[in-house]
């Protein structure tokens, strides 16, 4: 598979990620450079091998349904890099 | 040219598990902002999310409600996108293998009954809630509440099996009615636990071929889905109508408005590059408790209504509003089992009892007066202790004061006369004060005893037997 310039741009706006012309070609390169090293996976033969959906072999790993101490308000807005009356601020979000 | 109406609907549905879906924080509804968050929930890096065991029985109850197929093998999947409600950038979803799939329910509408096929059930997280400074368009930040992360979801998908706005509707209540019956959510559309979109396209009659549908957000009430989904025909058919052609969008529902507003086209469609989740392993049903699950389900909506028209003689109609809720179906059968003639106890539920619930803005659950109690009330009446119409009287007074109907009508003395004796005295006094009535009834107008009756009634604060007053009267002109 090969990734186009134009799929860098789609991803980089689905990323809400914003990047010069340069950035973009070194992206390209990138990202085709790593699809090209994972596809060495595609040599391998898997005649006869089971689609797995995971790469451990477990299954069911699950809790009670019981409620444990959250964190209180101000730990949890403590990394927040803007916040106002106990709610994380961001920036606007429509933009059309 | 006449079009057929194509409509698919998914519904959303909050769990009332008491935990979150990957982690333990709490899901009460209204806590503060940002009290029910934990490192997993805020998606801060390095957590892992672990299942909720509860959630997984929630879906299987619901998808065999729904007559699904339960996949022996399910696993969660990351849908991506970015947005501030979901911290991780990332909803945990299902993808390509839902819980539940291929099921199907019965509507009824005008007397005709439909059945709607469900394409799948899955397990998800809900996001959070942003709350906006000023309009969604004009502020320039929004505020966010993670409460709401990770609450868990089913979201519910109907094959676009539905013809017209009223059968969306009367789909949604069926959906609620089973989520309800089957004891998984508190589906409060005002507060968010079921939520609805729908998919909205147009054809040609006797075509095969789908139309270019919309897709419609926002659709917060029952009433919403009904209007939405009509101003949603009414715009397609007039472009159509046009020559012109309905382009695929997500549109939303302003309600103040009353119309659909175009959100985004296809071209800005999301593309969410779902993968299976790494940080969650498979999901692998035994059979054996799948069935034991099926065992221990409740009696569904459809089997109720048919019982109750089957051992008591219910009317379809009068069946079908009282099993529509299984909290009022539960009063109505208390209510029975107490004692109380059948067909009184549904005249008197669906009647003076939901009028005062609706006057009070109260729901069934929290009515001041016990079947038990209702019961008590409903044997007076058929024993004729008192009139139906002092009965609406000591029902008032039972759900201010919380006392038996009997103590009501002994402390206050309504106990109806039916002794023709006691009548008798008042009757004649009431014929010689009005000649006038008496001869227009002479003289042939059956209206006039109506009036006579009345001054009877009147002059025994209601306490008479009307039947025996109409009798009197009658023998007495």
């Amino acid at each position: 598979m090969k990734v186009t310039r134009k799929d860098v741009e789609t991803v980089a706006v689905l990323s809400r990620l914003e990047m010069d012309e340069a950035a973009m070609d070194k992206f390209t390169g990138q990202f085709n450079a790593i699809l090209d090293y994972v596809d060495m996976l595609s040599k391998v033969d898997t005649e006869g091998v089971e689609p797995t959906a995971h790469v451990l072999n477990l299954k069911n790993v699950m809790r009670t349904d019981e409620v444990k101490p959250s964190l209180s308000r101000d730990q949890a807005l403590s990394n927040a890099p803007e916040q106002e009356d106990g709610y994380f601020k961001v920036p606007k979000i429509i933009d059309n | 040219m006449a079009y057929e109406v194509v409509i698919g609907l998914e519904v959303h549905t909050e769990l009332k598990t008491k935990s979150k879906i990957f982690c333990g924080c709490s899901t009460t509804f209204g806590a503060s902002q940002n009290t029910n968050v934990c490192p997993v929930c805020l998606g801060l890096p390095g957590v892992l999310p672990v299942f909720n065991a509860k959630v997984l029985e929630f879906a299987v109850r619901t998808g065999l409600a729904l007559n699904c197929e339960i996949l022996p093998f399910s696993k969660f999947d990351r849908k991506n996108y970015y947005y501030p409600d979901l911290p991780k950038n990332f909803q945990t979803s299902q993808y390509d293998l839902p819980i539940a799939v291929n099921g199907h329910l019965d509507i009824e509408v005008n007397g005709e009954t439909r059945r709607i096929g469900i394409t799948r059930v899955h397990m998800e997280e809900d996001a959070g809630k942003l709350v906006h400074a000023g309009s969604v368009t004009k502020s320039d930040y929004a505020l966010v509440d993670y409460n709401r992360t990770g609450v868990p979801l089913l979201e519910i998908v109907s094959e676009p099996d539905i013809r017209s706005e009223e059968e969306a509707k009367a789909y949604l209540e069926k959906i609620k009615a089973i989520l309800q019956y089957v004891d998984v959510s508190d589906c409060k559309m005002e507060e968010g636990s079921l939520r609805c979109d729908a998919n909205i396209s147009l054809r040609p009659e006797g075509a095969t071929k789908f139309g270019t549908k919309s897709e419609l957000k926002n659709l917060n009430s029952f009433k919403a889905v009904q209007k939405g989904l009509e101003y949603e025909t009414l715009r397609q058919t007039d472009i159509l109508e046009d020559g012109g052609k309905v382009i695929q969008e997500t549109r939303s529902w302003d309600d103040a408005k009353g119309v659909t507003l175009t959100m985004r086209n296809k071209e800005q469609a999301e593309d969410y590059r779902y993968f299976p989740e790494p940080d969650l392993v498979p999901i692998v049903v035994d059979p054996v408790w799948v069935e034991e699950v099926r065992k221990n389900l409740p009696e569904l909506p459809e089997a109720r209504k048919a019982r109750l028209m089957n051992d008591y003689g219910l009317s379809s109609y009068d069946a079908e509003m009282i099993t529509t809720s299984r909290a009022m179906a539960d009063y109505y059968d208390a209510a029975v089992a107490a004692g109380a003639d059948a067909k009184l106890a549904a005249n008197w539920l669906m009647g003076e009892v939901s009028r005062s619930l609706n006057n009070a803005a109260q729901s069934i659950e929290s009515c001041p007066v016990t079947p038990e109690k209702l019961a008590g009330l409903i044997a007076l009446i058929a024993k004729g202790t008192i009139s139906g119409k002092i009965a609406k009287t000591v029902l008032e007074g039972m759900w201010s004061s919380g006392k038996d109907a009997a103590a009501i009508v002994q402390e206050e003395g309504l106990v109806q006369i039916s002794n023709e004796g006691e009548i008798i005295a008042i009757v004649e006094r009431i014929l010689a004060a009005n000649p006038q009535s008496v001869a227009d009834f002479k003289a042939g107008k059956e209206k006039a005893i109506g009036f006579l009756v009345g001054q009877v009634m009147k002059e025994t604060k209601g306490r008479a037997n009307p039947e025996v007053v109409n009798k009197l009267l009658r023998e007495r002109m």
